[in-house]
């Protein structure tokens, strides 16, 4: 079996360490993430889900415990910069991620810093607007962009470093629905297409069911890990949770209790249709 | 007190090469006690209507009356009006700026010149409306504070007004499903003890079928529908076209409908829709 | 939405031989204007200096009209200028009004100093009206590199010119919307004698420095994850390029400023 590409193994991490008030986030973390896979972290706001994220880019590193990120150890000091080219990482604000004037210089800054030859930038940046269809906007100004499409270039802005994973850390919590689905269709066709390995923080569940994998946290630790359907299923376990679940899914629970033959982790209209009309 | 616009639109840049109309002949009665979701695509013109309710923008034609007083005549104080239709922005959290909770809560009392006692006793039944103790914070300052309680402090200072009415712009913006469904909680349950005018901007129809009256939809600038939720969500060809959907089960129940079932649609709720199918197929053994 | 579509320095986008000069060498152009205006003396030298300045508008086929905009609000500062000039010197005494004295040394050194304003105005705007705001940054970056021997940190200044320009329609936008916030709950930015109004914009002020620090911090985070570590080994997506017409350019610019300067 390959090497995953993401190892945590019994990671934990406490902020402000060793003073008083210091808060354990993460306890005990073991995950392991391959390449290509879709992998999505659901929980609760203090879960410990944005920290397990930026454990993945060393902008955090364990206080016990190791991340292994391409084989490269996070806590070396000396593997910092090239991990972080390896993995990218688009943040919840999608205007304090953009730092240039124009949509295409912004997206040149990663290779910028790189130091990638000037021509070889120029088509990068081509490729990277392409893949995330803004291509059109490359000489805008950001503050002139939807938030959705300011996250597209974000990532975009990532993806001119070719990194083999991204890690997006609610990339859509403070996105209108129009936002969400743009962002969560170019994060499906990077992963599909392009084969980018991706790790999806979030706390809506509707933005997990197109994942390979779904890990669930509580309280810094993993409480849950499964296939979106399996996850769905334990729908008292995520109520507890303070997670909701798509209108669809908790339907599904409520009629299977009143007796009905029906599965519990049922995740689209669709599906609910084809369970309840099977004739069809 | 009724809110009540005639007419109305909003340009701006007017004269100039970009002029650009965001509010387009809008005329609307809000009563006093009703609960209206206001629902449209990010541009539909959600946010520049709202602000016509408390005098932050004025139409550039047409008019507006605010509990029987004109805005745009001469004279009219607008800061009087703004105690009585209090104003929760998107991320109130970001406007914080007290030095203790008790000041920046007390900030909107006291721009009306009410009494410290006075402004003092509105703080903390205020903070109580949304779950915070007043003793506990009053001396501490906002920035301390969690996120969530951030944003609770935020909407207390609006509160502290006793508006009667009260308008929220995606007040759950950013929250996990728990802190949604806590602010959502007390927002109706101000209402019921207030019995106040609540105006919510959103962009859940889950959240709109299942608190509001009255919808609100906007588009471009214009109304393009007005009514009971129900009545609203029957137009399931228009809302597509406008680019917003609606309530999943409701969804649910059309696919259903589709395939033949002698389903009512009017379903809003995952309840309604569980009662609703089993009747259904209770018919069908 | 009044205030972000300001473009900040004018910048009005053109195809003409001055906006594809070198940022470099409108900015050493600029400097030498700025330098001939200072140096120059008595009427006919300040003639030709507006002759060449009227040339290079006409070869920027911007309209006249965009180029005269910039004067329109320092003309308090004009008219103040040509006045006191025009009253408080000391010489052959020409007219008099009441308690005020022209003199002919007077309206002769008003009408320079004016003179000498509006051309320093219209010369510098023709800069930013002709060149964006990334062209002019990579311009002062590159000209101020050599000075990194000695500690003029080059690169720093331009990536701090960058983002302040990149984020200041944000925050102007961020302005409005905390303004609209705070006047919601009866806050009046409006009236009051000058302390009174200093003291109100503490709820706009203090959610707006603490809303830069939090932008800031992440932005610096954001920039970290994009590899960002100072200057060092950076390279460059834009890069300058002097042309022909650059060198022309500075030639005439050099040559034309030592001529009149010396001799005017």
């Amino acid at each position: 079996m390959k090497e995953p590409l993401i190892r945590f193994s019994n990671v934990s991490f406490t902020y402000a360490h060793g003073q008083a008030a210091g808060w354990q986030a993460l306890t005990d973390v073991n995950l392991e993430i391959h390449e290509h896979e879709f992998v999505a972290v659901l929980g609760r706001n203090g879960s410990g889900k944005s920290t397990l994220a930026k454990h993945v880019n060393a902008l955090l590193t364990p206080t016990s415990g190791r991340v292994l990120v391409d084989g490269l150890d996070t806590s070396d000091p000396e593997h910092v910069w090239e991990i972080r080219q390896r993995v990218g990482m688009v943040f919840q604000n999608p205007d304090n991620q953009l730092v240039a004037t124009t949509v295409e210089e912004d997206v040149a800054f990663g290779p910028e810093n790189l130091g990638i030859p000037s021509a070889e930038i120029r088509s990068r940046v081509t490729e990277a607007l392409e893949a995330v269809d803004m291509l059109p906007y490359r000489l805008h100004p950001p503050h002139r962009l939807s938030g959705g499409q300011k996250q597209r270039v974000a990532i975009a802005g990532m993806i001119s470093m070719r990194p083999k994973c991204i890690v997006l850390d609610e990339p859509t919590a403070m996105l209108d629905p129009a936002g969400r689905r743009e962002v969560m269709r170019t994060i499906q066709r990077l992963n599909q297409e392009e084969g980018i390995t991706v790790l999806h923080i979030t706390h809506h569940m509707d933005e997990v069911i197109a994942a390979d994998r779904v890990v669930v946290m509580d309280q810094g630790r993993i409480v849950l890990e499964g296939s979106p359907r399996e996850v769905f299923s334990q729908a008292e376990l995520l109520r507890g949770l303070n997670l909701d679940v798509p209108q669809v899914t908790d339907l599904a629970r409520r009629l299977k209790n009143r007796g009905l033959a029906i599965p519990e982790g049922v995740l689209t209209v669709k599906e609910m249709v084809m369970q309840l009309c099977p004739s069809d | 007190m009724s809110i009540r616009l005639e007419n109305v639109f909003y340009r701006y840049l007017e004269g100039t090469p970009m002029e650009t109309t965001a509010l387009t002949d809008v005329s609307l009665e809000i009563q006093d006690g009703e609960f209206v979701a206001i629902i449209g695509a990010t541009g539909s013109g959600k946010s520049t209507l709202i602000q016509h309710f408390n005098g932050l923008l004025l139409p550039t034609s047409g008019r507006v009356w605010v509990d029987g007083v004109d805005l745009t005549a001469k004279g009219t104080q607008l800061r009087a009006i703004r105690q009585k239709v209090g104003m929760v922005f998107q991320y109130p959290e970001h406007q914080l700026f007290g030095e203790t909770v008790l000041e920046d809560v007390g900030f909107g009392p006291r721009n009306a010149g009410l009494p410290e006692e006075e402004v003092v006793e509105r703080v903390r039944r205020a903070l109580a409306y949304v779950g915070l103790d007043f003793e506990e914070l009053k001396d501490q300052s906002p920035f301390e504070l969690s996120g969530g309680q951030k944003r609770r402090v935020a909407i207390a200072g609006v509160l502290a007004m006793e508006p009667g009415t009260l308008i929220l712009d995606e007040p759950t913006a950013g929250l996990d499903p728990k802190g949604r469904e806590d602010i959502l909680d007390e927002i109706c349950a101000i209402k019921r003890e207030r019995g106040i005018t609540v105006i919510l901007v959103t962009h859940s129809m889950e959240d709109a079928a299942r608190l509001a009256e009255r919808l609100i939809v906007l588009n471009r600038g214009r109304i393009a529908l007005d009514g009971t939720p129900v009545e609203v969500f029957r137009q399931a060809e228009t809302l597509k076209e406008l680019g917003l959907g609606l309530p999943q089960v409701t969804e649910l129940m059309h696919e259903l409908k589709s395939k033949g079932w002698a389903v009512n649609t009017d379903i809003l709720t995952v309840e309604e829709a569980e009662e609703e199918i089993l009747r259904v197929m209770g018919g069908q053994r | 939405m009044r205030f972000r579509d300001l473009t900040i320095g004018q910048h009005i986008p053109g195809d003409s031989v001055v906006h594809r000069l070198d940022p470099r060498t409108k900015i050493i152009g600029t400097a030498l204007l700025i330098t001939l205006l200072f140096t120059v003396d008595g009427f006919l030298g300040y003639l030709l200096a507006a002759l060449a300045i009227a040339a290079v508008i006409h070869l920027s086929e911007l309209p006249w009209r965009f180029v005269l905009r910039g004067l329109r609000p320092l003309l308090m500062i004009l008219l103040l200028t040509v006045g006191l000039n025009i009253f408080l010197t000391e010489g052959e005494v020409v007219f008099r009004f009441l308690f005020l004295t022209v003199t002919r040394e007077g309206i002769a050194r008003g009408l320079m100093m004016g003179t000498r304003l509006v051309l320093l105005i219209v010369g510098t705007s023709l800069l930013t009206l002709t060149t964006s705001p990334i062209q002019l940054t990579d311009g002062i970056e590159s000209l101020l590199g050599p000075f990194r021997r000695i500690g003029v940190p080059a690169h720093e200044l331009a990536m701090m010119m960058t983002i302040a320009l990149r984020f200041i329609p944000t925050l102007l936008d961020e302005t409005e919307k905390i303004m609209k916030a705070q006047m919601a709950r009866g806050a009046d930015f409006q009236s009051g004698g000058l302390m009174q109004r200093a003291k109100n914009l503490v709820p706009l002020l203090v959610p707006l420095f603490v809303s830069a620090f939090r932008r800031a911090d992440e932005l610096a985070i954001a920039m970290e994850a994009r590899g960002y570590r100072g200057g060092q080994g950076r390279t460059k997506f834009r890069e300058l390029r002097f042309g022909r017409i650059d060198a022309v350019a500075l030639s005439v610019a050099v040559a034309f400023t030592v001529v009149v300067g010396v001799f005017f």
